[in-house]
């Protein structure tokens, strides 16, 4: 209907805009009205109670005194290595486990739905509980190290969870566990949305299995890599409750990570210093990403 | 542009083959030893609920009880207090349905017809909103509260259902579009070009021939979106209004409460419970999974 | 007078919606633990008889999960009838922006600032000479506790003061026995404020913590705090630091350690777990060198509400809450001090009693940190506190400056 060729562009593909027109709205009043409020009060001294007039901001004004204090406290400094080490390990880990399991799953195995509930079911259950029990299992006082001193080697010694420099590798053994399974599922899922055809040429050509993997099957699945890397890129940003459950950012602040200071300070009458790390965390990932995105989808469209 | 959907989610691969060929034993013996990672957290969190309190604390996490007990799992059911209310976590959860159905099929929804105008019938200003999507992404949920409260208020539906699936597809666009759009925009192009030389609009050409094709990228919609919405606590408090309350409100109860006795037997299985739901989900939705769908396509 | 005064706002706020009709008043707060919701059953019990409906909006996880949503509720114009909230600072942005109920009218008519006591705990719900919440109950959190019977099996005599427990450390280390236990987190903070007014003084507690006297924070008084830090850090090994205060309280029953600092809420374990206090174990208050109470506790808030009949529910509940009756059955189920002093508190427990007498005395009753400082503040200072206990090569000097760096940036 609307592909017909009309004079006027803002009529042409007129029913793919009215139905992109729930996510339009979403993005300019939800995603954009956050954001410009998130900047705007990072410049302001609020403390419990928002903001949203252009009076209150005018008379809340401190310029830069919220940034000066986010970039001198050291705990945000932590906060950031960490998130730099989590998002490191877990992104990468999750991608190298995440696909080894899907090609496993993809072998025409028996049982396939009970392995991929099996490695799905992490991401099922309440990250405060899964916390406390990876807590327990990590804590040498009664976890993993006492049962297998009591078993004989007494020498046996894994106590990350208490020690300062290991305590954020301790989220991540965690955070691998409840989250590869979906990674998992989004490979099989672009897996199988590869033709047999591929397969069978493949097949015919005699190029080994693995490297009809690596070089044909991975390469098709780009599209769904990227999707999986915004996935768990995000998610190690947005890290929080794993975090809080298993070490509560301890041994002192020694595992803490942004997400858990923004937090805090939103809801401890420190609303500005909350936001204004926040914007530190959306300028980061709009430099980053920025350039990607306009690389990656700026491409000639293919219609 | 005949198809059928019919045939779509049948298997069109070889049979299993034996479970004992050699290589097939290697790749058995990897699944078995990395579902024993999975499973160990499940496993103390099982035992621990069939144990009573004075167990717990003598005990060693990973040694199961001689004596089990379900009555932890009847407490966290039907009568964990929180507050004064001793009803465990049953009344909750016929909320927590009436929240996440509709929530699931909103956000999935508009984020599927979202991905697929970027991907097959891209303009402008919706590929503007696509970058910016992305990097909301980004963005501690937390900040969004507040602006959220204002919003819905403004909309006339802070307090009611509307509100907290309204909130749900927020959160779930970023991701979901993401998800969609590439998944299109992975499928065979020869497949869209072929329809549109058939004559076949926007909407016709979404639900008869990429939806069927999808079906695990659905899949995993799904599962995405059953979990962070049945698991959710904060939204559906904030929201949805204290006569939605969903499910999680008490598991939150049970869980953290910070004084008094800690009944730990009571909070893993009112975790397992809760997160029945989606594990189900997982289950059953599992055989959309299957291959061969795009030639399937192809060739009807 | 008074009586005829009390009378009658009694007559206006709680017999009328009996012969009208009922209120349903919806009730956050986050006590959700068996005696803490036993202690809430009491209030609402209460305020049923009163004709109206208490409707429990328990939400667990302290102020850190309540607080937003108690917050965005009253924003988006649907507030909750009553809601617990912590008093002090962390209200204030409310009451200006005119959200929170006044309830100054019925607070003179019952003449609150006379039955209810200390002084200080009326005054955080004071702004600008009007009152705007109820305080419930009172909690202190300088406490020390110690298993006599630990102690007693290593041959020791159970301390009774902070020097004492530290001098028999090492020994009781030896044999295996965890010394002072301690959790993660604010357990901390506690601590390192109970040794300020231990070792410090209560004078000059209050010197730092509400005048911001900045001489005194960086000066030898204090210093002398953060050698006993320093000191404590020293015999804690950091693999038996717990994830929570209850779990700390555990140890020391169980007798896996042999003391513990917390408040006054952990004599409930205690009890729970069948201890007698001063045959099994000991509560000292002020960690034994002076026996001292802070003020802190709990208080309810009632958003403003433009329906009238809920306003006089609101009026009724505030009422309710400091009847004597109320608040011997609530406190006796929270095992925290009645606001009032003139009920009767013979079923006490030792350590309630020992609490209570020094209320009575009166001279050593100091205001609750949150009076005094603000919330964020507090935090920032326990940041420093948990570094400085998990991390050895800082300083004692090193964290008393920090210290003393965030006292003197904090709003006044």
């Amino acid at each position: 209907m609307s592909e017909m060729k009309r004079p006027n562009r803002l009529f042409r593909n007129l029913t793919s805009k009215l139905a992109a027109s729930p996510m339009i709205f979403i993005v300019l009043v939800v995603f954009i009205g956050s954001t410009m409020w998130t900047v705007a009060s990072s410049f302001t001294n609020i403390k419990t109670l928002p903001i949203f007039t252009p009076r209150e901001f005018y008379d809340a004004f401190v310029g830069f005194a919220q940034y000066e204090r986010l970039w001198n406290t050291p705990r945000w400094i932590t906060s950031i290595t960490n998130l730099a080490i989590y998002g490191i390990f877990y992104s990468g880990f999750a991608f190298i486990i995440g696909f080894l399991l899907a090609v496993l799953m993809d072998q025409k195995i028996r049982a396939e739905g009970v392995f991929r509930t099996i490695y799905l079911y992490p991401f099922a259950l309440s990250f405060i509980v899964t916390g406390k029990v990876w807590a327990w299992i990590l804590n040498p006082a009664f976890g993993l190290e006492k049962t297998v001193r009591d078993m004989g080697w007494v020498t046996f010694s894994f106590d990350w969870l208490t020690n300062r420099d290991m305590s954020i590798y301790t989220v991540v053994i965690a955070g691998l566990w409840q989250g590869t399974g979906l990674v998992m599922a989004l490979m099989l899922a672009g897996l199988r949305s590869i033709d047999d055809e591929i397969w069978r040429a493949a097949r015919v050509d005699g190029i080994p299995k693995w490297r009809t993997y690596l070089q044909i099957v991975v390469p098709m699945m780009r599209p769904v890599m990227i999707t999986i890397f915004v996935i768990v890129a995000s998610g190690s940003v947005r890290v929080y409750d794993l975090v809080l459950a298993l070490t509560q950012g301890g041994p002192g602040n020694s595992s803490q990570v942004p997400s858990m200071y923004i937090y805090e300070k939103l809801f401890v009458g420190a609303l500005a210093q909350g936001t204004a790390a926040s914007s530190v965390l959306l300028l980061a990932t709009a430099v980053i990403l920025i350039p990607w995105i306009v690389v990656e989808f700026g491409k000639k469209s293919r219609v | 542009m005949a198809m059928s959907s019919a045939t779509a989610i049948n298997p069109s691969g070889a049979k299993p083959k034996p479970f004992f060929a050699p290589g097939r034993v290697l790749i058995y013996t990897l699944l078995i030893v990395t579902s024993i990672y999975y499973l160990i957290p499940l496993y103390v969190m099982i035992i621990t609920s069939l144990k009573d309190l004075d167990q717990i604390r003598e005990g060693n996490i990973f040694i199961p009880t001689m004596q089990p007990s379900f009555d932890a799992w009847v407490k966290a059911w039907s009568q964990a207090c929180t507050g004064l209310n001793c009803t465990g976590l049953a009344p909750g959860f016929w909320n927590s349905v009436f929240i996440t159905i509709p929530s699931v099929i909103v956000s999935i929804a508009v984020a599927s017809i979202s991905g697929y105008s970027l991907a097959n019938w891209p303009f402008k200003l919706a590929e503007w909103c696509f970058t910016i999507l992305l990097v909301g992404s980004f963005i501690p949920y937390q900040v969004f509260l507040y602006p959220l409260v204002i919003i819905t208020r403004e909309m006339g539906i802070y307090s009611t259902l509307y509100a907290v699936i309204f909130v749900h597809t927020v959160f779930g666009l970023p991701i979901l579009t993401l998800l969609f759009r590439n998944y299109f925009a992975s499928l065979p192009e020869e497949l869209f070009k072929a329809a549109r030389v058939d004559g076949a609009g926007y909407w016709r050409i979404f639900f008869r021939i990429l939806v069927p094709m999808s079906l695990p990228i659905f899949t995993v919609a799904v599962i995405l979106q059953v979990t962070g919405i049945w698991n959710d606590f904060l939204f559906g408090v904030i929201y949805a209004g204290p006569t939605n309350y969903p499910m999680t409100v008490q598991l939150n109860n049970i869980v953290n409460s910070l004084q008094g006795v800690k009944e730990y037997n009571v909070e893993m299985a009112a975790t397992i419970l809760t997160g029945l739901v989606p594990l189900t989900i997982y289950f059953l939705s599992g055989k959309y999974f299957v291959r061969g769908i795009a030639a399937g396509a192809v060739k009807g | 007078m008074k009586m005829m005064k009390l009378a009658a706002v009694l007559c206006a706020s709680v017999a009328l919606p009996m012969t009208a009709y009922a209120t349903d008043l919806e009730v956050t707060h986050w006590w959700t633990s068996g005696g803490e919701a036993a202690a809430v059953a009491e209030f609402a019990k209460a305020f049923d008889a009163t004709g109206n409906k208490w409707v429990d909006g328990a939400i667990a996880g302290s102020g850190d999960v309540a607080r937003p949503i108690i917050i965005s509720r009253i924003l988006g114009g649907n507030p909750m009838g009553a809601t617990q909230l912590n008093p002090g600072k962390d209200a204030d942005d409310l009451i200006a922006a005119g959200l929170m109920q006044d309830l100054t009218e019925l607070a003179t008519a019952e003449d609150w600032a006379t039955i209810l006591r200390p002084k200080s705990q009326m005054d955080s719900c004071t702004l600008d000479g009007k009152v705007y919440c109820v305080p419930v109950n009172l909690h202190s959190g300088q406490w020390m506790w110690t298993n006599r019977k630990v102690y007693e099996d290593a041959g020791i005599a159970p301390p009774q003061n902070w020097a004492e427990m530290i001098a028999a450390a090492p020994a009781l280390k030896e044999k295996g026995i965890i010394p002072l236990s301690l959790a993660e987190g604010w357990p901390i903070g506690l601590l390192t404020e109970d040794l300020i007014v231990a070792i410090a003084g209560v004078d000059n507690y209050v010197a730092v913590y509400k005048d911001r006297n900045m001489e005194m924070a960086r000066g030898p008084e204090f210093a002398a705090v953060f050698q006993a830090i320093d000191q404590a850090r020293q015999i804690i090994d950091p693999k038996t630091v717990v994830p929570q205060w209850n779990d700390a309280v555990a140890l020391v029953i169980q007798g896996k350690a042999a003391a513990n600092v917390m408040g006054d809420w952990a004599g409930g374990e205690f009890a729970v777990a069948g201890l007698v206090a001063g045959k099994d174990f000991d509560c000292l208050p002020g960690l034994g060198v002076e026996p001292v109470l802070g003020t802190g506790g709990d208080v309810f808030y009632f958003p403003k509400n433009e329906d009238p009949e809920v306003t006089k529910a609101q009026l009724a509940m505030a009422s309710m809450m400091v009847t004597k009756e109320v608040q011997v059955a609530f406190n006796l189920k929270k095992g925290s001090l009645p606001m009032r002093a003139d009920v009767d508190l013979s079923a006490a427990n030792d350590c309630m009693k020992k609490g209570l007498e020094i209320l009575d005395k009166g001279t050593k009753v100091f205001p609750n940190n949150s009076q005094m400082l603000d919330r964020d503040s507090l935090n920032q200072i326990n940041d420093v506190m948990k570094e400085f206990f998990s991390d050895l090569t800082i300083t004692p000097e090193a964290a008393q400056e920090q210290f003393a760096a965030i006292i003197e940036a904090a709003p006044k």
